[in-house]
């Protein structure tokens, strides 16, 4: 009953000190709640949207083909229900927009509600089943351009200019995340997807009674590499590019990888900070229970037995855990909802499912409780292991030495005052390591919490500013003769133009596969440049081989100058072999360089493009977009700068919501390490402060022992904070390093300089805090106090 | 001989929760430089808390307490501070030493803030501890710790030096030592020295004697006939 009582005064007393503590183990808590909860939340949304709405597993694009074909493709064993298509490449005139928009035009059967990759109407409804122009437009592109029911749309297919309209808004699991060809990320004002009914497609296109496009549901036991083998030697007559699965497919491999990228990062940032806040609340918590010292030692004195002593400090450790938790707990749960919403608006799933990482907040939980009980019982052994006359007795300075300071001769430039600050740090060497310590990680986490602002400020340099240099770069319908190039020349404005061959192919080595577009470039590309790690131009001399990055090669797990089998998808032509001729590292998806004329060597072809990367007087833009609109051949237009702007909006939005907690939950842990640091001083120093005012040393001077010590483990801390955190960012690219993403480490001056500053900011904010205290210390009480 | 204090019908009231403890009850005293006073009283007389407003620790209730010509009672902190610090010298009973510094510094801590310090190794001389000045409070006895106390109260060269029960943790011959070393202050630098303490004893080398009882002075004493430290029995 007496312990009972003692634990709730001990917690009124140290309640600035329980706070603070609490709130460390929260931070860490929460975030890795948020993290792991929110990223549950969209994995299940994702899941249930693809199950709802029916998403393919097989995905096949080929020239044309009868539709009589459908009969055979559909008995291949293993397909459950396979659905034919008709899928163009078109540009828009979109009157807010001086450039081109491009969009991809689906076909869908009659009854959209059946069928595969199923739409979900947002607004309005369905097309007409008889009607010529009505479409479904995808939701982020109508958002994007503020498209309602009932709007129109010229669209100029195959040289001709039709209207369009648009009847619903929609979304559908096969273009969750939309990415125009050659673009980093999703840019959904200029790029977008259209639904139209099939017949009004095969109408527009010529395509009555054909597809160009397929794809599969399969039964569960399927053998996928059978069903591949078995669509591809159907359509190969028919121009067939290859089936492919969803981890092909441009928006789920997209996704998967983003929610991957996502994945790493909610486990990586936020262990790091409950690494750490548990390690300070570990401290902290060890440094308080010293502090209980001779109050243990008094209820040893009454006759208490130490386990029921640790029994006491148990249940105050357990209370603090418990509302570090709740708090962790309701605050990661509340940001995680937050983080899931902005996520879900950004992917657009139908339905968002909360779902609380349960096992991971109990582990989280588990993790303070450890380190609760490791730290404070390991402190508390050490104390009721004392007797009791010894522990009421202060510790002794662990070292008297003043010695060092007179021996290097600063004792007699140094005043009474400057000494007692620099022996009160020296000899209490453990609690100042263990400050030191504590502030370093607060150091440590606000640069991993800032970091990838300077990450992404390189990789947009490389990306656009070093690396592409055109302005616009345009796609073909189809593959062009050199004319196209001639043609693009001529084009308003254009002041150089540099002609590309893209291809998709399957690359070999081994068991390992990997699909994409192989890049056939001239021999020293001067504005679409691929750079080597050490950002100098690559260039592609005839006959030398393939180039490869990295991350292709580890996927497919080839080194330079081994051999890989090149199979192209665009038409019927025999596997070929190939050297790797050279690797370089990119941030980006995995890719394959080749010289232009090897490329249409291995394509049995004379020189044909695919795009043109051209460089534009700015002037003349405005004309040069009115000539690409006009033309039929043009499936698609990329801007460079408006690339670069989508692209830093949409990693800006992606990663806002990590950086800003990151940012805040890095603040609270330097303050609440900073604070706990100068209240355990003043707790530890009262009795001397106390002494300093009674014998007439003003307020302000008796604060500077305090700020001064502070302040001296303040900046010990961060020259050991500042590596430490690098060394976390580190950690953290690696978590980043996916199959279409990888971030090089970039930490500025500026990030180093903010952790600097806010730290410093702390420890200001802190030591006023405890200097408040200070003024309002009795100094008749302690001074009654008995010391050995 | 000039007056240093005048206090007059000072009273103290705590307030502690609903119950009012008075320590004092209007006390009146006036107090000369040079003279060496003692305070007797039991336990909870208000001795100490007498003491406490006479160094600018504490404020009375009601009443007045002049120094010199300076009014205490309405003195704000900042200007208690500064008293305390160009005027008031402290020994306490559990010495208050800063642990973290040598004999010398402690002493020397005072010349900082002093306007006229006395040398620290003169004032360590003083108490007879001028061969201690690198030992650390940990390394010295308790009267050693209590001299050292008291050379860093008469380091400032102050007007008054108050000692609040300066032998209570002391042995009857470590006492002596501590009682001389205040003595010997008290007669070559003429400080006023008010002693509080409830060891009778002490009351036989003062020139005056106080004696206190709940609150209010009950017996203002003048001595003619002072004992030497060494001469008192405990």
């Amino acid at each position: 009953m007496l312990l009972h009582r003692v634990l709730k005064s001990d917690l009124r007393r140290m309640w600035q000190q329980s706070v603070a503590i609490s709130f460390l183990l929260a931070c860490g808590i929460a975030t890795f709640i948020m993290s792991t909860s929110a990223m549950r939340s969209l994995g299940v949304s994702r899941d249930r949207y693809y199950r709802d709405y029916r998403f393919s597993e097989v995905f096949a694009a080929l020239t044309r083909a009868p539709q009589s074909l459908a009969t055979r493709l559909a008995s291949i064993p293993g397909i459950e229900q396979l659905q034919t298509r008709i899928v163009r490449s078109v540009l828009l005139d979109i009157p807010s927009m001086i450039e081109p928009a491009s969009c991809r035009l689906v076909s869908i059967e009659n009854d959209p509600a059946q069928g595969l990759n199923r739409i979900c109407l947002r607004k309005g409804r369905f097309p007409d089943a008889h009607s010529r122009n009505e479409v479904i437009a995808s939701e982020p592109f109508a958002d994007a351009h503020r498209i309602q029911p009932g709007d129109d749309l010229i669209v100029n297919m195959d040289g001709r200019k039709e209207k369009l309209i648009i009847v619903g808004i929609g979304i559908s699991p096969e273009f969750v995340y939309t990415v125009q060809p050659g673009l980093l990320l999703a840019d959904d004002r200029r790029f977008g997807i259209l639904w139209m009914p099939r017949h009004s497609m095969e109408a527009a296109f010529n395509m009555e009674g054909a597809f160009n496009n397929l794809t599969a549901t399969l039964y569960p036991n399927a053998s996928i590499a059978d069903v591949l083998y078995h669509v591809d030697r159907s359509l190969k007559p028919y121009g067939g590019a290859g089936a492919y699965t969803r981890r092909d497919q441009e928006s789920d491999c997209r996704l998967s990888d983003e929610m991957h990228q996502m994945q790493s990062m909610a486990y990586v940032t936020p262990f790091i900070f409950l690494s750490v806040s548990t390690f300070l609340f570990n401290i902290v918590l060890t440094r308080m229970i010293h502090q209980q010292k001779e109050q243990i030692a008094s209820l040893r004195s009454f006759g208490f037995t130490r386990y029921e002593l640790a029994f006491h400090y148990f249940k105050f450790l357990v209370f603090l855990v418990a509302c570090g938790s709740s708090v962790g707990w309701l605050a990661g749960w509340r940001l995680s909802i937050w983080m899931t919403d902005t996520y879900s608006i950004f992917f657009r799933f139908p339905i968002v499912v909360h779902a609380f990482a349960f096992r991971e907040a109990m582990v989280a939980s588990l993790i303070g409780f450890l380190a609760a009980t490791v730290g404070g019982l390991g402190a508390l052994r050490q104390v009721v292991r004392l007797e009791p006359a010894v522990a009421m007795r202060p510790e002794p300075p662990q070292t008297l030495g003043s010695d060092w300071l007179d021996r290097a001769g600063l004792g007699k430039l140094l005043s009474p005052m400057g000494k007692m600050i620099l022996r009160r740090v020296e000899s209490n060497a453990m609690a100042t390591t263990l400050s030191i310590l504590g502030i370093a990680m607060g150091v440590a986490v606000l640069v991993l919490g800032s970091f990838m602002e300077d990450t992404i400020a390189f990789v947009m340099d490389v990306q656009f500013g070093r690396s592409q240099r055109q302005d616009i770069m345009l796609t073909f319908n189809d593959p062009k003769s050199a004319s196209g190039f001639y043609d693009a020349t001529h084009l308003p404005g254009v002041t150089r133009v540099e002609p590309f061959r893209a291809v998709p192919v399957r690359i070999r080595h081994g068991t390992n596969q990997y699909r994409l577009t192989l890049m056939g470039l001239t021999e020293r590309p001067e504005l679409y440049r691929i750079l080597d790690e050490e950002q100098k131009p690559i260039t592609f001399p005839e006959g030398r081989g393939l180039t490869l990055t990295k991350k292709l090669c580890e996927l497919l797990d080839v080194q330079r100058n081994d051999m890989v089998t090149i199979e192209i998808l665009e038409n019927d032509r025999k596997p070929e072999t190939m050297q790797v001729s050279s690797v370089f590292s990119n941030y980006t998806a995995p890719a394959a360089f080749l010289n232009q004329a090897d490329l249409h060597r291995l394509m049995q072809e004379s020189d044909r493009l695919s795009g043109v990367f051209m460089s534009v007087d700015s002037k003349e833009v405005d004309l040069l977009y009115e000539a690409v609109k006009e033309t039929p051949a043009i499936a698609g237009v990329l801007d460079n700068n408006a690339a670069r702007k989508s692209f830093k909006d949409l990693i800006q939005a992606n990663t806002r919501i990590m950086r800003i907690v990151n940012s805040i939950f890095g603040v609270v842990i330097a303050i609440g390490v900073i604070y706990n640091a100068a209240l355990i001083a003043l707790a530890e120093s009262s009795r001397d402060l106390a002494t300093l005012r009674v014998i007439g040393f003003s307020r302000r001077e008796v604060a500077t022992v305090l700020v001064g010590e502070v302040a001296i483990i303040t900046l010990l801390a961060i020259p050991i904070g500042l590596p430490v955190g690098y060394g976390f960012c580190y950690l953290a690219t690696l978590a980043i390093d996916t199959e279409t993403h990888r971030f090089p480490l970039v930490v500025s001056r500026h990030t180093f300089a903010y952790a600097t500053l806010v730290i410093l900011m702390a420890a200001l904010a802190s030591t006023l805090i405890v200097r408040r205290m200070l003024n309002q210390l009795d100094l008749v009480s302690v001074l009654k106090v008995k010391v050995s | 001989m000039e007056r240093v204090f005048q206090v007059s019908g000072v009273s103290k009231v705590y307030r502690m929760g609903d119950v009012e403890v008075h320590a004092l009850r209007g006390v009146d005293l006036e107090l000369y430089r040079g003279e060496f006073v003692v305070v007797l009283g039991a336990s909870g007389s208000g001795k100490s808390t007498l003491l406490n407003i006479l160094g600018g620790l504490d404020t009375p209730t009601s009443g007045t307490v002049k120094f010199l010509d300076h009014d205490l009672t309405s003195a704000d902190e900042d200007e208690r501070t500064k008293f305390r610090r160009d005027h008031v010298g402290f020994v306490f009973q559990f010495y208050n030493l800063i642990s973290g510094l040598t004999s010398l510094e402690n002493v020397a801590l005072v010349a900082e803030i002093a306007q006229h310090p006395l040398d620290p190794i003169q004032s360590l001389e003083i108490v007879g501890l001028g061969n201690r000045a690198s030992h650390y409070p940990s390394q010295l006895s308790g009267g050693e710790q209590q001299r050292v106390a008291i050379a860093r109260a008469i380091g400032k060269r102050p007007d008054v030096l108050l000692c609040d029960e300066p032998t209570g943790a002391l042995d009857i011959k470590t006492g002596i030592v501590v009682l001389e070393a205040i003595a010997r202050a008290n007669s070559e630098l003429g400080t006023l020295t008010v002693v509080i303490t409830h060891n009778a004893s002490i009351a036989d080398m003062a020139d005056r004697v106080v004696t206190m009882i709940d609150g209010q002075i009950s017996k203002v004493e003048a001595k003619s006939c002072k004992r030497l430290p060494r001469e008192l029995v405990w």
